[in-house]
């Protein structure tokens, strides 16, 4: 907090110094800068969230119905529809499925990488590359991959004896399918920060466990490991956050399918709008989702701060 | 732990497997990309039993990149979405930059206020928002135009904090001399305070480029009109159709046409990227 006190401090000295005698028109000046952010901000995140929010209490269900007053009739709905409660029930699968094991190797990667030396750095950038293509594209070539017998996974698999599967056309393993490919797609990026999170972990520490005998598996376990705790709390928050907002895989490969096994919250929240024009369910669903966002940002706030405190 | 269980040559064939393996991994992460580039290339005559070999067995053909420009519109696709990041972003550096450095350097009332409700807009994830957002849309005339794709990230509460923080850690020496000379806080800002803020706006702006050039669903549900189609909305239709017809090459074609100038963008300024993704977590 050192910092912000210096900083307002300087900022009085230079109103005495720059804007002294000004008077209404320098302390309206900070309100002026502020307001373009503040006119999009509202208008595209406070006033669609208020709308969310009576709307998701309103029996208007399409844009002419009447506008009248329904309580918590929509979520009543909204909670007693399987749809809904698979997509729930999916989504809590997929973040775990996605998140856990994209981390697990965003952290061996950066372990393996670690030192930087041109191959490694040749080789980061091919675990970083998905990143940066859309998502809808990886789709596409995954369209490809995951076909039965004749796509690119099956053709190597076959050659080690597997049998055919149906990747995802398999109500059991077409959700596994999607946690496939967001984990190849998302795990470069989480490296970069075990990266960085690394270049903070003190030679110090290290060598001490080093002269007091510890081995490689030990010096991550007891050294590593516990410092890149606030890193790992950051990209869990960010992976978390990423399995309820990306589902443009949903929409190019499954459309929810096969029997509403790759069902997911934002995709259907966009079936309701999109395909069914119910609005009352779509905003209910959109409040649920909303709560739930807020609830993995909220609980990680705290590990978050203490993170901040770690690193400095 | 100190004596070494394990004979040097065992050591050392561990080691080796262990790069083996690596190497597989490698191999498999990069395989999507391989095959993409593969099968862009080979002629239609092997069929669908030899179009998943990796393996480049067969006289390079253009012909898939043909059949793609024919019935993809690529280049139109292309324009709009340059018009979409571009427009995206123009707006966005002139308002983070005047709001990160209201935030850095102003000190006025209600300012913890204002900055707890840009701080609650980083929990909220746009994407969860597109159904009250299109309806706004549709009031403000906007639906259906690239203008109403943009307008909604013209807000970035991402961008005003780092900006904030870029705008934090420039030490106050050289504005104060600036002030002292006789110049107005604007004149400090454009002249001394943006040329040193330049790695932080940069930053934003490859990550904000990138998001905005991969963004399929908003663009989706705002766009109706095909002259107005962005890339990603247009590879879809454009995939779903080659997939229809099961022309695996115009798609692997198709997607090429569409990553290249992002791996051509990466490799020439790799540092650059890994940067500003790493600046992203900065939030």
């Amino acid at each position: 907090m050192d910092s912000a006190d210096t900083a307002s401090l300087g900022a009085h000295s230079m109103d005495r110094v720059g804007l002294k005698g000004r008077g209404f028109r320098a302390a309206l000046l900070p309100y002026l800068l502020l307001a373009p952010a503040l006119v999009f901000l509202c208008a595209f995140t406070y006033w669609p969230l208020l709308q969310a929010l009576l709307s998701s209490l309103s029996s208007k269900r399409r844009f002419n119905d009447v506008d009248a007053f329904a309580g918590l009739d929509n979520y009543a709905r909204l909670f007693g529809d399987s749809d809904f409660q698979d997509a729930a029930l999916n989504n809590l699968v997929y973040a775990l499925g996605t998140t856990i094991p994209s981390i697990v190797l965003a952290l061996f990667f950066a372990l393996a990488l670690r030192r930087s030396t041109r191959v490694n750095s040749i080789l980061r950038s091919v675990f970083f590359f998905p990143t940066l293509v859309p998502l809808v594209a990886a789709s596409a070539l995954f369209l490809f991959i995951l076909m039965p017998d004749i796509g690119l996974l099956d053709h190597y698999l076959q050659k080690f004896g597997a049998r055919s599967v149906n990747w995802i056309g398999d109500p059991d393993i077409a959700l596994i399918s999607l946690m496939g490919l967001t984990v190849w797609k998302n795990a470069g990026y989480y490296m970069l920060f075990f990266l960085a999170g690394l270049q903070g972990v003190s030679q110090d520490a290290e060598e001490a466990a080093i002269i007091e005998g510890a081995n490689r598996l030990q010096r991550l376990w007891y050294v590593i490991l516990p410092l890149l705790a606030p890193t790992t709390a950051f990209v869990v928050v960010i992976a978390l956050i990423n399995s309820v907002t990306q589902v443009d895989h949903v929409i190019v490969m499954t459309q929810g399918g096969p029997n509403n096994a790759t069902n997911l919250l934002l995709y259907y929240i966009y079936q309701q709008a999109h395909e069914t024009y119910d609005l009352g369910k779509a905003t209910a669903a959109t409040v649920a989702t909303l709560a739930v966002l807020l609830a993995i940002s909220l609980t990680s706030l705290r590990t978050m701060e203490r993170g901040i405190h770690y690193e400095k | 732990m100190r004596s070494d269980p394990l004979g040097r040559h065992m050591r050392h064939a561990l080691y080796c497997v262990a790069v083996g393996l690596f190497c597989g991994i490698v191999l498999v992460w990069s395989s999507p990309f391989l095959w993409m580039l593969v099968a862009s290339f080979r002629p239609d005559s092997f069929g669908a039993a030899g179009m998943a070999s990796l393996w480049p067995d067969f006289t390079p053909t253009l012909e898939h990149f043909g059949y793609a420009l024919e019935d993809g519109d690529f280049p139109l696709w292309y324009l709009n979405t340059l018009i979409l990041v571009s427009g995206t972003l123009v707006v966005q550096l002139i308002t983070v930059t005047m709001a990160g450095y209201t935030f850095a350097r102003l000190t006025f009332r209600g300012k913890d206020l204002l900055f707890a409700i840009f701080l609650f807009q980083l929990m909220l994830a746009p994407p969860v928002l597109i159904v009250p957002n299109l309806t706004t849309l549709v009031k403000l005339g906007l639906y259906d135009s690239l203008i109403g794709v943009m307008a909604p990230y013209w807000g970035s509460a991402f961008g005003i904090f780092l900006m904030r923080q870029v705008f934090r850690t420039i030490p106050r020496d050289f504005e104060e001399a600036a002030i002292i000379d006789g110049c107005a806080w604007w004149q400090v800002l454009i002249h001394v305070l943006i040329p040193l803020a330049k790695p932080g706006l940069l930053a934003f702006s490859v990550v904000s480029v990138v998001f905005h050039w991969n963004e399929f669903l908003w663009p989706l549900m705002v766009i109706n009109d095909p002259s107005k189609q962005v890339l990603t909305v247009g590879l879809v239709s454009f995939a779903l159709g080659a997939e229809g017809a099961s022309d695996w090459g115009l798609i692997a074609a198709g997607t090429l046409l569409v990553t290249a100038p992002l791996f051509i963008a990466f490799v020439l300024f790799q540092r650059q990227f890994v940067n500003s993704f790493m600046f992203s977590g900065v939030k």
